[in-house]
């Protein structure tokens, strides 16, 4: 019977410290909306509807900033998602076995390159072929920082999480809907859709993991994107995200409120990649639990209260 | 009829060849990256950019010297706690993966894990920079070091779920306790993935700039104390990329080098440990 006391003790204790994790969530939009009370308080609703971002005279409207972070990711997301799926039925339907691994192995690779990086490259590589582009294009000024180097180079680094999850869902869709739709009579390609049409929530679950990844991305965008808060359909010219202001403002910021300011805009992005991923792996879980036979407990003793 | 099917046929092929282009317009980038990285950062990679502290504008040469051990310290505190907290956790997953409560976790930590990197940077502000009033080391490690723990907790859980079942169910047969099971049979067996897990958990953030921005900020000067700003590896490459000095880009490259060439490293090494296991779980 100490042995029952024992197996609590472990299991109380190790589930403490799994509770912190808990605890970080919860802890960190705590303090977000602390740090955030002034601003919220002062500009309330119109701190996300207005342009104005005066440090000096104490206004701050955020509008450009969320404008630039949801119009950059969107395109992000518009490049990534046909490519990532792309990728993940070719190599989870179409490739040699042989390429499998080496290729989902190259393609996820992109997800640990660090940002820093990406925004090196972007800045002495990218830039300069985006400028060049737009100097073709009949862009004036043709700068090369801007919308479009920002956009691209978020859709270089949201590939991999979409690819990778996408392709462990179509993986695990059952290979009897593939031969189902083969026994009628269908293409390759027909039965591919077939699994998608199975995988779709899962897979749409993929694209929302990308999307959140694009939202927060801050540094490598921060080099690229030009910096310039305007609301403009433009993809040529430099525009500002909410990660990219903070980055650049956040040790500027002299008085309270101009602090507050900018944490709110924290804050929400907080919230919004929060629901945002919630929502993707709520999808991608509830695919797993239809595809993946019912998880068996690595442990079938259970124990005895005592 | 034959003609639609023909239709349909050559509709396939055209997509199958699509989704192969993909691939290959995913690995363009990669490839240049890669290419970039090596060809601008080997050849400026040299043992004054480990030895050296960074030279004053308009002198060349010099290194590195204290972003690296910048980056070192500050990994170093955020392992400090990240790496037990994270375990641990993994640990009460993997033993107890069908309870609500754990199924609560991993979700929270699935969660943390795609919150931007930014955003704990303010959290950490908030908790350490704010209360004394002045940037420090410490800040940059809390900070690094809430990144790094839903990366371990998954990865702890998943390479503990590989070890075989029978390994588990002996160890209690024999009428060893949960706890003794896990730390004497189950988490050995899985020890050189979790570690090489670990490893590749502490080089992603060590790559992480963002959080760093302001919590350690940066430091022109020789510091190891912990309460005072630090230099990074990453801050430094971000500063001196937007700088106008063709010498510090080429240093700025050759951090983008080290770091890469150490991930990647890690990322085989990390690699080789899953499938040893898988290997070991097949037999």
């Amino acid at each position: 019977m100490r042995h029952s006391a024992d197996d609590r003790r472990f299991r109380i204790g190790t589930g403490a410290v799994a509770g912190l994790v808990l605890l970080l969530v919860v802890g960190i939009g705590f303090e977000l909306t602390r740090q955030s009370m002034l601003s919220i308080m002062k500009f309330g609703l119109k701190f996300w509807t207005t342009s104005t971002w005066d440090p000096v005279a104490g206004v701050f409207g955020a509008l450009p900033f969320m404008w630039g972070t949801l119009y950059s990711s969107i395109l992000a997301l518009a490049v990534a998602t046909p490519i990532a799926l792309g990728i993940a039925i070719f190599i989870s339907e179409l490739s040699p076995a042989i390429l499998r691994r080496p290729l989902a192995y190259l393609t996820e690779l992109l997800a640990a390159i660090p940002s820093i990086v990406y925004g090196l490259w972007g800045v002495f590589v990218l830039v300069p072929i985006v400028r060049k582009f737009e100097v073709a294009a009949g862009a004036r000024p043709a700068l090369g920082v801007g919308m479009l180097a920002g956009a691209l180079i978020l859709a270089v680094m949201i590939i991999p999480f979409t690819s990778s999850v996408a392709r462990e869902i179509l993986k695990n869709v059952p290979s009897s809907q593939r031969e189902a739709a083969y026994a009628l009579g269908a293409t390759r390609w027909e039965a591919i859709k077939v699994a998608i049409g199975f995988g779709k929530s899962g897979i749409i679950g993929s694209v929302m993991l990308g999307f959140g990844r694009a939202l927060g991305e801050t540094v490598a965008v921060t080099m690229v994107i030009g910096n310039s808060p305007q609301v403009t359909a433009s993809l040529f010219k430099p525009q500002y995200t909410m990660a990219a202001v903070i980055a650049n403002e956040f040790t500027e910021a002299a008085d309270e409120l101009y602090l507050h300011a900018l944490i709110e805009i924290g804050l929400l992005l907080f919230i919004i990649t929060i629901g945002v991923n919630m929502l993707s792996r709520l999808l991608i879980w509830s695919m797993r639990r239809r595809v993946v036979a019912p998880l068996v407990a690595p442990l079938a003793v259970e124990e005895v209260p005592a | 009829m034959i003609s639609n099917l023909r239709r349909r046929k050559f509709t396939s092929r055209v997509f199958e060849i699509l989704c192969g282009t993909a691939v290959v317009v995913a690995l363009i980038p990669l490839a240049m990256i890669l290419f970039y990285v090596i060809k601008e950062g080997a050849g400026s990679l040299n043992p004054d950019f480990f030895t050296h502290m960074p030279k004053p504008v308009g002198e060349t040469g010099g290194g590195m010297a204290n972003a690296i051990i910048g980056t070192l310290i500050m990994v170093g505190i955020a392992a400090l706690f990240a790496v037990p907290v994270g375990c641990v956790c993994g640990i009460h997953l993997a033993e107890y993966p069908g309870t609500k409560f754990s199924s609560v976790v991993r979700f929270a930590a699935d969660v943390l894990n795609g919150v931007p990197s930014i955003v704990i940077g303010i959290f950490a502000y908030g908790l350490v920079v704010l209360p004394v009033k002045r940037f420090s080391a410490l800040a940059g490690g809390v900070a690094l070091g809430m990144l790094m723990i839903p990366i371990i907790v998954r990865t702890t859980e998943e390479l503990l779920r590989l070890v075989p079942g029978g390994l588990r169910e002996g160890a209690l047969a024999l009428g060893s306790t949960r706890a003794r099971a896990v730390f004497g049979v189950i988490v050995p067996a899985a020890l050189p993935g979790i570690l090489t897990g670990i490893l590749v958990a502490l080089a992603r953030v060590a790559g992480e700039t963002a959080p760093l921005l302001f919590t350690a900020l940066n430091n022109s000067f020789w510091s190891t104390s912990l309460t005072q700003p630090m230099a990074s590896l990453t801050v430094q490459i971000y500063y001196y990329a937007q700088s106008p000095y063709d010498d510090w880009h080429r240093q700025a490259w050759a951090g983008a080098f080290l770091l890469v060439m150490i991930i990647l490293a890690l990322s085989i090494a990390a690699r080789l440990a899953v499938r040893r296991l898988e290997r070991m779980n097949r037999t």
